[in-house]
Order: structure tokens, then C-alpha cells, then sequence
């Protein structure tokens, strides 16, 4: 067993001379890693001889994909970068879809990558490929350590460029010879970032004109998407809207920035939103949205977005204000400044009792449905239970699809950081993987992976890790046999012609988890569901609950592609 | 419309590629682009030209710019009094008998021959892009074998005049 790389800080005060392996190694132990998700290879190699008896948490993923949306589910429910290392070319490809996904959903991750050997770089070598070219447009930052020298400072930049500002993505390419070569480690020098300073400060002007503009207000409504949760804002939120008496909606990045069960809570917004959130931001005459991007499955056709509405749009960054959706208030910073500002400034609050008044009623008469069964399970009627049987206390991940929706729409987020989805990029796949990193992070806590069957079968593999871990998390798969938004969409928009969107065979889910090691369940009719689900969710074991859910039920109500805000389709039973 | 965009950046490698791949990404198009190194070492400067279809494709533009961790400053000069230059290099036919012909062409524009074959010419021409413009339609007829142009780069004025909304590339 080799000698930990154990440092005090007294010693780093000045430059030690030791490898690149060795200062990676290090530096994430200035960084104060927990974890480290990774997959060995050639090219990482002489990090991977560091690593061993080194002290640091690194979790063999079955699959690259598996280690960076283990480490975005991290990411996210620790609110620290998710820390990944792949090896060069296919272990550096394999990771393309998890840093779009933590791009576009604004995740702080640190990727590492291994390069071939800096003298056959540009050869065509085994292993090589242009990992910086590949992952530029979705990544934050990227950079390729052509010295030994400049891996402590890249290591420090990176770990402040993915955590500070709109956090993303940053990767880190090193080639082999760097990480075998000697050169001097020095850990505390300050950063050097002339070209990133993000605004975190709200302008003092642009927030007064924001709290006139609530004055007033007949119609406000708060849109509050996921840059309230990454600036750990939902306490000020919470506090903003209850002094001024403004109505909130949530993206689906944004659940659980905001009570569900709150008086002021009208629901999810978008495609599949709630009727009373969706009217509330086509007929507001003043909107605040704080930190979403007005993705066009939350606005619908953008003519009909927010038609009658003064705009204010707080977000860290400036290049998402007025991106989709003209601007009238643009506030770039920190929402919880920008909040606490807002509570501190308040003027006369909006006089908009006619405007709560009409929410309730709509919330009343508009709530969201589906039709109960007595044999068939209702997806929808199992993450009720799900609820129920949790307290509303669970982390709950899921892939991408029906599911995913229903998720959303039928188990009613309480607190932040409890909500792991993929939002902005769809991927699927996600759910199982950012279920553990979701459990690393939080180990008390109860961690449930909402998946679809299509989802579940593309990073299945990961279960290998969840029995190695003993991690208690509680895998649901709802089972239609079938890809079953892309079944929905066929049903609807293509007449009903369904070009391979069902699965012909499927394994026998029960043996696959026992394959793991995983106890596996299946749930096949409403009678006994609630029961073994109630027990399956007490166990303090991992499980996988196969549940056969009606097979071509539709998520309603939805806003079709093209149709605004206000034309939702499937509102009523 | 056309813009003329100057973005200073840090010296690093991979940094042009961020910015060409990000006009990419969001489809913009450039029409020419001119890179350097500025008076600060370790700091260069790009001048694009490019064509966007509207004043808000042109704020998102530098908004992303500006997001990118090694850009320092993105200034869109359009808009403002600028000095725009380009160097372009003509090889144009000549024969002995139309060559002083071409002389009285090229020396209004104050253009230069660099070098003289039997059969062409080469001539160098900077100024104002839509200058070079002019000067290449003149040598057409004579038929030009070759063009080498650099691409605009640009200054703005020291004096602080400003033209708004004045297209630029008048010559």
C-alpha cells in the first residue's frame, strides 16, 4: 500500500515539487472533494496510481455516462461541483451527453479527462480524440494542461469558474506525460480571472424600477425556475412573495424552490403545467421571473407568452435576459440578493386581491386529473402513494418522458433539493445514475428513482454500483412496455401510427435486479399496490419496484407544440 | 445587417476556436475575421465582421461573447466612428499593353504594384472594405487571376463623435 499525499497547510505555503498525479490528488483535497465518479483507462493511469491509498471516495461507475449524471445528481442535491474523471477518447466521449445535460440544466461539475501523451497528440493515437474541440459549445470552461506547472492553478480556476456565477461544466484535458511529470505545486495563489467576473449584485435602479412596476400591479405572478434553488433562495422567496401577496409558478428545474402546498403555489408551468399557472402567466400584467430561461417547453408560441405583461427577468446571467422574451425590468445577479433587496426596498404592495382571489378559484376548478381505476394502476395514482408513504420528504430523480411529468405534476415538492430531473437537454437515461450521486449527497434521506422502462434499460448497468453501495435507493419503474411520450406524441400528432415506440420483449425486470444483487418487486395490479409499495418504501434496502402501470395513458393537460400558453389541451376530464 | 465586432481576449490556446464555434452554435455568420496581438502582451484582438438579422441578434451575440472565460472586452463598433482597414492582395492579367492603363486605375486608391510578371501584375490595396471593393470591380475586366483579402479590422475614432445607426461600410 502506497503512503497517503497527506500536506499541511503550512508546508503548501510553498511550492512542493511532485507530479502532476500527485498534485491532482491535492488539489482536490484543497477542494475538500467527498467524491469522485470515475472509470480508469490508459491514459489515466498515472492519475488512477495516485488515487490508490490516496483516502479519496472514487466510485466505479459501469459506465462513463453513469459516473457525470451520478456526479450532476450530486451536484445537485449537495450544491457542490460534481467531480468526474473518464480517460481519453471513448471515456471522454462517453461523456458528451452528461456535460450537455449539466450545461444546459447550469450544473457545477469538474471533469477530468486523460489525454494521450502530449508528443503523439494530433497523431491519430490509440485512445486520441480532439476532446477540447468536442466539448467547447457544452461546457463552461475547458482547457487542456499543456504544462505540469499550470494543472494546480487550472484545477483551482475550474473549481471556482463551475461553482461561481451561472454554475456549468468545466473540464480539464491532461495528457499522460503531464500527469508523470514533476513540476511545483502551489495551491494558494490568488485567481487570475480578469475575463470572468460574474455581477452578483443587482443594480440598485433596475430593482427600484421592479418594485414600482409591483405597485403597480393588478396581475403579478412570480415565475421562479432553477436559479433559485442553485442560489439557495427559497427561504427569501418564500418571505418576498408572502409580504407582497404575489402569486408563484414553478418551471420543472424550479420544483420545490417554492412550497407546493403553499397558498400562493399555482403549480408547474409549461407544456404540461397546471391550466391555473398557465393562465396566470398569459393574462399577468406583470411577471417576475427569477433566474429561468424562458425555455420554449415552459412559454409555448412566444406571441402568446406573457402577451399583457411588463417583464422583469433576474438572472446571474445577462446573456439569458431578453434571449427569448423581451425584457422591460432586467435584473442580472444573485436571486438571493436580488431578493433580499426586493424585501428590503418593498413599496406599496400590488393591489391584486381580485387577482388571488380568481387563482384560488381556478385552482379549485381547474386542478389536475386523471381518471382512478380499480384493477389498472394509474401512474399518476402511484406517485401519489409514493407521496404519501414518504411524507413528501423523499429525493425524487427521474429520467425523461410521461414519467417524468407525472412526477412532477403528482408529487407535490415541498423543500428544495428534492427534485433530480433533467430538464433542458431530456436525457434519458439520467434517473438511475443521479439517483446515487442524489444518495452520496444526502445519506439520510430517502432517495427515489422515478423511471421509465425505456429510460431505466439505457444505464441499467448502474445498479452494479447501487448494490456495491448498499444505497437504500428505491428504484420505480413505471412499466407501459412502451416509450411512452414518444407513444403520446405519435397517438396524437402522427395518427396513431406507432413507428417503434413499443417494446417487443422485455427482460424480466424481478431476475435483472437479482442479477445485481438487488432485491426486485413487481406490482401488477391496484389491489395490492398500495400495500407493497408501502412496505417496499419503509425497507432500508436497495430495491427495484417493476410497476405495471396503464399502458396508454396520456400526461394532460399539455399545450401542443406551436399553440400559446392559454391553449391547453385535456384541462377537464 | 452587417457589424463590425472587436473582442480582446486572453492569449490561450483554444480560444479563437471557442469563438468561431459559438458563432456556429447559434448561427451567425461571419464574414470575415482578423486576428492579433495588441500593444499588452498576452492579450489579442479579434475584429469580426458579421451578418445578423436584428439588433437583438446582435446583443445576444456579444452577451455570449462576453460569457466566454478568456474574453476581456466585446465592443461593437458599428454604431460608432470607426477607422475600418483592409489589405488586399490583387493579381490581375497585364498585358504590356494594358499595364499603364492599370496604373491610372490603382493609383487614385493610392494601391501599389508589388510585383510585376510578364503576363500580371500584382497589386496591394488597403483601405476601407468597400475601397477594395471598388478597386477589385475596376480590375475585373482585365481579369483577375487571384484575390487575397485579410478582412476588416478596425479602430474606433479618437475622436468621440458619435454617428448612430450610420452604416459604416460606405466607402
Amino acid at each position: 500500500m502506497k503512503l497517503q499525499v497527506e500536506m499541511d497547510e503550512a508546508q503548501l505555503e510553498r511550492p512542493v515539487r511532485m507530479t502532476g498525479g500527485s498534485m491532482l490528488i491535492e488539489a482536490l483535497k484543497r477542494e475538500k472533494v467527498e467524491v469522485l465518479f470515475g472509470y480508469p483507462g490508459g491514459a489515466v493511469l498515472p492519475l488512477y496510481d495516485k488515487l490508490y491509498g490516496s483516502g479519496l471516495f472514487h466510485i466505479l461507475t459501469r459506465h462513463e455516462q453513469g459516473a457525470i449524471h451520478a456526479a450532476e445528481g450530486y451536484a445537485r442535491i449537495s450544491g457542490k461541483p460534481g467531480v468526474v474523471i473518464a480517460t481519453s477518447g471513448p471515456g471522454a466521449t462517453n461523456l458528451v451527453t452528461g456535460l450537455a445535460d449539466a450545461m444546459i440544466d447550469s450544473l457545477p461539475l469538474v471533469v477530468f479527462t486523460g489525454q494521450v501523451a502530449s508528443t503523439v497528440i494530433g497523431s491519430d493515437a490509440f485512445q486520441e480524440a480532439d476532446v477540447l474541440g468536442i466539448t467547447m459549445p457544452i461546457t463552461k470552461h475547458s482547457v487542456q494542461v499543456r504544462h505540469v506547472d499550470e494543472l494546480p492553478i487550472a484545477i483551482k480556476e475550474a473549481f471556482h469558474i463551475a461553482a461561481t456565477g451561472r454554475p456549468g461544466p468545466v473540464l480539464i484535458d491532461i495528457p499522460k506525460d503531464i500527469a508523470v511529470s514533476e513540476g511545483e505545486f502551489k495551491y494558494n495563489q490568488e485567481l487570475e480571472l480578469p475575463g470572468y467576473q460574474p455581477v452578483t449584485e443587482p443594480n440598485h435602479l433596475q430593482i427600484r424600477k421592479l418594485v414600482e412596476a409591483v405597485s403597480r400591479a393588478k396581475k403579478p405572478v412570480i415565475l421562479a425556475g432553477a436559479g433559485v434553488l442553485h442560489a439557495k433562495a427559497s427561504e427569501d422567496l418564500k418571505n418576498y412573495a408572502e409580504q407582497q401577496d404575489i402569486p408563484v409558478v414553478h418551471t420543472l428545474l424550479g420544483l420545490g424552490g417554492f412550497p407546493a402546498d403553499h397558498r400562493l403555489f399555482l403549480g408547474m408551468a409549461g407544456m404540461h403545467g397546471t391550466y391555473t399557472a398557465n393562465m396566470a402567466l398569459y393574462e399577468c400584467d406583470l411577471l417576475i421571473n427569477f433566474g429561468a430561461r424562458f425555455d420554449d417547453r415552459l412559454t409555448g408560441n412566444l406571441d402568446d407568452f406573457a402577451k399583457y405583461a411588463t417583464v422583469a427577468h433576474v438572472d446571474i446571467d445577462p446573456a439569458e435576459v431578453g434571449k427569448n422574451v423581451p425584457v422591460h425590468i432586467p435584473v442580472v445577479g444573485d436571486a438571493k440578493r436580488v431578493l433580499k433587496e426586493l424585501i428590503h426596498q418593498h413599496g406599496k404592495k400590488a393591489e391584486a386581491s381580485e387577482w388571488l382571489a380568481k387563482q384560488d378559484q381556478s385552482k379549485k376548478e381547474f386542478p389536475l386529473w386523471y381518471e382512478e381505476s380499480k384493477d389498472v394502476i394509474k401512474p399518476q395514482k402511484l406517485l401519489e402513494m409514493v407521496y404519501t408513504h414518504t411524507e413528501g420528504n423523499a429525493i425524487v430523480t427521474t429520467d425523461v418522458g410521461q414519467h417524468q411529468m407525472w412526477a412532477a405534476q403528482f408529487y407535490p415538492f415541498k423543500t428544495a433539493d428534492s427534485w433530480v430531473t433533467s430538464g433542458g437537454l431530456g436525457t434519458m437515461g439520467f434517473g438511475l445514475p443521479s439517483a446515487i450521486g442524489a444518495q452520496l449527497a444526502d445519506r439520510s434521506r430517502k432517495v427515489v428513482a422515478v423511471l421509465g422502462d425505456g429510460g431505466f434499460q439505457m444505464t441499467l448497468q448502474e445498479l452494479s454500483v447501487i448494490y456495491e453501495l448498499q444505497l437504500p435507493i428505491k428504484i420505480i419503474i413505471l412499466n407501459n412496455e412502451s416509450l411512452g411520450m414518444v407513444r403520446q406524441w405519435q397517438e396524437i400528432f402522427y395518427e396513431e401510427r406507432y413507428s417503434h415506440s413499443k417494446f417487443v420483449s422485455q427482460p424480466n425486470f424481478n431476475k435483472l435486479a437479482e442479477a445485481y444483487g438487488i432485491k426486485g418487486l413487481t406490482i401488477t395490479n391496484m389491489a395490492e399496490a398500495e400495500a407493497e409499495l408501502k412496505d417496499a418504501l419503509h425497507s432500508e434496502e436497495p430495491m427495484l419496484i417493476n410497476v405495471l402501470v396503464e399502458k396508454e395513458e396520456n400526461v394532460y393537460p399539455m399545450i401542443a407544440p406551436g399553440k400559446g400558453i392559454q391553449q391547453m389541451t385535456g384541462v377537464k376530464p | 445587417m452587417k457589424r463590425i465586432i472587436t473582442i480582446t481576449v486572453l492569449n490561450r490556446p483554444g480560444v479563437l476556436n471557442r469563438i468561431t464555434g459559438l458563432f456556429t452554435k447559434r448561427l451567425y455568420n461571419i464574414e470575415s475575421i482578423t486576428v492579433g496581438h495588441t500593444e499588452t502582451e498576452g492579450v489579442s484582438r479579434i475584429t469580426f465582421t458579421v451578418e445578423v438579422e436584428d439588433h437583438k441578434q446582435v446583443e445576444q451575440l456579444t452577451k455570449q461573447l462576453n460569457k466566454q472565460i478568456h474574453v476581456l472586452k466585446v465592443t461593437d463598433m458599428t454604431n460608432q466612428n470607426v477607422v475600418a482597414r483592409e489589405l488586399a492582395l490583387i493579381k490581375v492579367n497585364s498585358p504590356a499593353a494594358s499595364r499603364l492603363e492599370i496604373y491610372g486605375i490603382i493609383e487614385p486608391f493610392r494601391a501599389s504594384v508589388i510585383d510585376v510578371g510578364k503576363e500580371s501584375l500584382v497589386i496591394q490595396a488597403t483601405g476601407e472594405p468597400g475601397k477594395v471593393e471598388a478597386l477589385i470591380d475596376l480590375l475585373k475586366p482585365y481579369g483577375i487571376k487571384e484575390v487575397a483579402r485579410t478582412g476588416t479590422t478596425a479602430f474606433t475614432r479618437s475622436s468621440k463623435r458619435n454617428t448612430p445607426e450610420k452604416a459604416t461600410f460606405i466607402v
